[in-house]
């Protein structure tokens, strides 16, 4: 088994490089000063690809990582968060939230009825929340529901 | 009486009704952050830094419900340490070692009285302190040029750095990872776009509050779906609360010590609560006489650490206000509302803002008596809201984040950025390479740059400039101490294990 700190080190090397030869691109423009756009985070890259060295010639003992089920909860929560992001716009936010907050709690306790009204529950009041109390301009429904 | 004028100046800001309306409910929500295991006071802060916004409060009212949720984060960390063998956050870890036995005793209520009160007796003098201190530093700030700010920079990463993880290769890949993405934007000096990649979303750079909520905030959520929300139900029943003025006179000396000590841990940069409260614990045990053995539910190692720890996070204000330099976590959390509000922390924040530095001192100080009430007569409502079971918090601290962000910018793109930096902070977290230098790094990026860039300016690109001044080197030589010394430290600084908690977090 590969330990996760050599990955972590190559991927740092390898981000820390593609990095450098990106700050190499930076336009020049003719306002000038003895350092430049190019040289500060030529530095970082530099810095950060070493340090990618030390972790990849010594690694530390790897960290207790979920099991699959945990991955896949974890990559479900991704999407749900995702989903939420994309949506909060054209879906306004009570139906959205309910949904995204009941998935979050079923993926934290699997119990779907807790999950249903945890749903409902923290969308309601954190709507009321923030249009009553803190006075935001949240979209409730989906514009086709308003007309 | 400068001192007398100022400080009237700033209560006559700050003793607003609508302020100190603001101070109690920053003092409730922060207690509450607190007391939550999982939800630290940088948590806590980044969370609501959106929502003052949103609330379009100005930036002395902002800067008083902040910190009042600062501190309050401070003082409500013991709640849990004491209840549940949890630490609500990182620095309320040593109250564990002898809260938890008290109130395994049955003596949960005077453990939380005792340190209700240590942690009045460390914020309030810290709170003095700063009162002190800053102006003389704020003076002393005046000579430093782009060089030494360069140099000042460069200790904070290295300090906080050093302390914040077991790897040094980590930390600083951490602070690289932080001021590598401060660059994506404009070019503050020239205007040319940098790792834009031709996306129009990152000509103004990545905002830091997007990055602070997703480091801390949803990468937390995240932890708590891998572990399955564990770490809930209450462990030790509360009694009726009264005062243990017989302990409390027995802690007045631990109480004193630690102050100073957790005072002056705070002011260092980078070194922050946890080492206050660190410290204050070791030295209480190191000088203990008598009574019963630290760690079995001594009092005294229940007011030490908490005192520390209050006093550390009056400390860190320091450096922050002075120098525009954090010396904590949520100190860095605290400087990106400040810059946020166009307000630049530094020597000059005191002549140009003095209403706003001195209402700030002001509010700290009411703000500390607010919470010394509620903490000590009014602490079972805090212990009520313990039983919120995570499955009901977590999706709400999610969809307070997100709606915090989006009314912010009211963008799609920043909200998937913070869910990317959710995923990154919960892989390095994993890997244990600290998320706090990455929020520095991100915050102090361009000014770092802008610093080295002027320095060189004014040497015509010679870079031995850099060093060329006393406080410059002086600079230099702590940076590279506060970085090498854990490695050596490491082994008399090894924090305790506590035996029977499930997880630390935070």
């Amino acid at each position: 088994m590969i330990k996760s700190d050599r990955i972590l080190g190559l991927v740092t090397i390898l981000v820390a490089l593609a990095y450098i030869a990106s700050a190499f691109q930076i336009q020049a423009s003719f306002l000038t000063d003895p350092v430049g756009s190019k040289t500060f985070p030529i530095l970082i890259g530099a810095v950060a690809a070493l340090c990618g060295l030390v972790i990849f010639a010594r690694p530390d003992p790897d960290p207790d990582w979920p099991e699959m089920s945990g991955w896949l909860r974890l990559a479900l929560a991704t999407a749900v968060m995702v989903g939420y992001a994309y949506s909060l716009k054209p879906f306004g936010f009570v139906l959205t939230t309910a949904f995204a907050a009941a998935a979050l709690s079923w993926m934290i306790q699997p119990r779907i009825g807790t999950a249903v009204v945890t749903g409902i529950g923290l969308s309601a009041g954190l709507y009321a929340l923030f249009k009553f109390v803190l006075g935001l301009g949240l979209k409730p429904w989906p514009a086709a529901f308003t007309g | 009486m400068e001192l007398l004028s100022n400080l009237a100046v700033g209560f006559s800001v700050a003793l607003s009704p609508y302020t100190l309306m603001l101070a109690v409910i920053g003092c409730f929500a922060g207690t509450i952050v607190g007391a939550l295991p999982g939800l630290g006071p940088s948590n806590g802060v980044a969370i609501m830094i959106p929502l003052a916004f949103t609330l379009g409060l100005d930036a002395t009212a902002s800067l008083v419900l902040l910190t009042s949720v600062y501190y309050g984060a401070m003082y409500g960390g013991r709640i849990s340490s004491i209840l549940l063998n949890i630490p609500g956050d990182e620095p309320a870890l040593m109250t564990t070692l002898d809260g938890y036995p008290m109130a395994k005793q049955g003596r949960a209520g005077d453990a939380l009285v005792i340190s209700g009160v240590a942690s009045f007796v460390g914020a309030f003098f810290a709170t003095i302190g700063l009162m002190l201190l800053a102006p003389v530093l704020a003076r002393v700030a005046y000579l430093f040029g782009p060089a030494e700010y360069f140099a000042l920079y460069l200790l904070a990463f290295a300090t906080l750095g050093g302390m914040a993880s077991k790897n040094q290769a980590k930390a600083a890949l951490a602070s690289c990872l932080g001021l590598g993405i401060a660059m994506i934007g404009l070019d503050t000096t020239t205007g040319m776009p940098r790792f834009t990649f031709g996306n129009m979303h990152l000509m103004d750079g990545i905002d830091f509050l997007v990055a602070i909520v997703g480091l801390f905030a949803v990468a937390e959520v995240f932890f708590f779906i891998e572990s399955h929300g564990k770490s809930s139900a209450i462990g030790v029943k509360l009694g009726k609360i009264t005062i243990p003025l017989r302990d409390l006179k027995k802690s007045t000396v631990a109480m004193a010590r630690s102050t100073v000590i957790g005072f002056v841990a705070g002011v260092l940069p980078g070194a922050g609560a946890s080492l206050g409260s660190f410290l204050a614990y070791m030295s209480e045990k190191s000088m203990g006489r008598g009574g019963v053995p630290m760690g079995t539910g001594n009092p005294r190692g229940v007011a030490a650490p908490e005192a520390g720890n209050n006093a550390a996070a009056g400390g860190a204000l320091v450096p922050m206000l002075t120098l525009g330099v954090p010396g904590s976590g949520t100190t860095a959390v605290l400087l990106a509302l400040l810059m946020t509000l166009n307000i630049t922390p530094g020597p000059t924040l005191f002549t140009d803002r003095p209403e706003v530095v001195w209402g700030l001192i002001a509010s700290l100080l009411i703000a500390n008596i607010v919470l010394l009430i509620m903490n000590v007569p009014l602490v079972k409502v805090f212990v009520k809201v313990l039983m919120v079971p995570p499955w009901v918090l977590l999706p709400g601290v999610m969809m307070v984040s997100f709606v915090g962000i989006y009314s912010l910018t009211g963008s799609y793109f920043d909200l998937l950025l913070m869910v990317g930096f959710g995923v990154l902070g919960y892989v390095l977290r994993k890997l244990d390479v600290p998320t706090v230098p990455v929020i520095l790094g991100i915050l102090l990026g361009n000014s770092m740059e802008e610093a080295l860039r002027r320095a060189m300016v004014l040497s015509d690109g010679d870079w031995t400039y850099l060093f060329s001044s006393g406080i410059a080197i002086g600079l230099w030589t702590a940076a590279v101490a506060g970085f090498v010394a854990p490695i050596f430290l490491r082994k008399f600084l090894r924090k305790p294990v506590i035996a029977p908690a499930d997880k630390i977090i935070d």
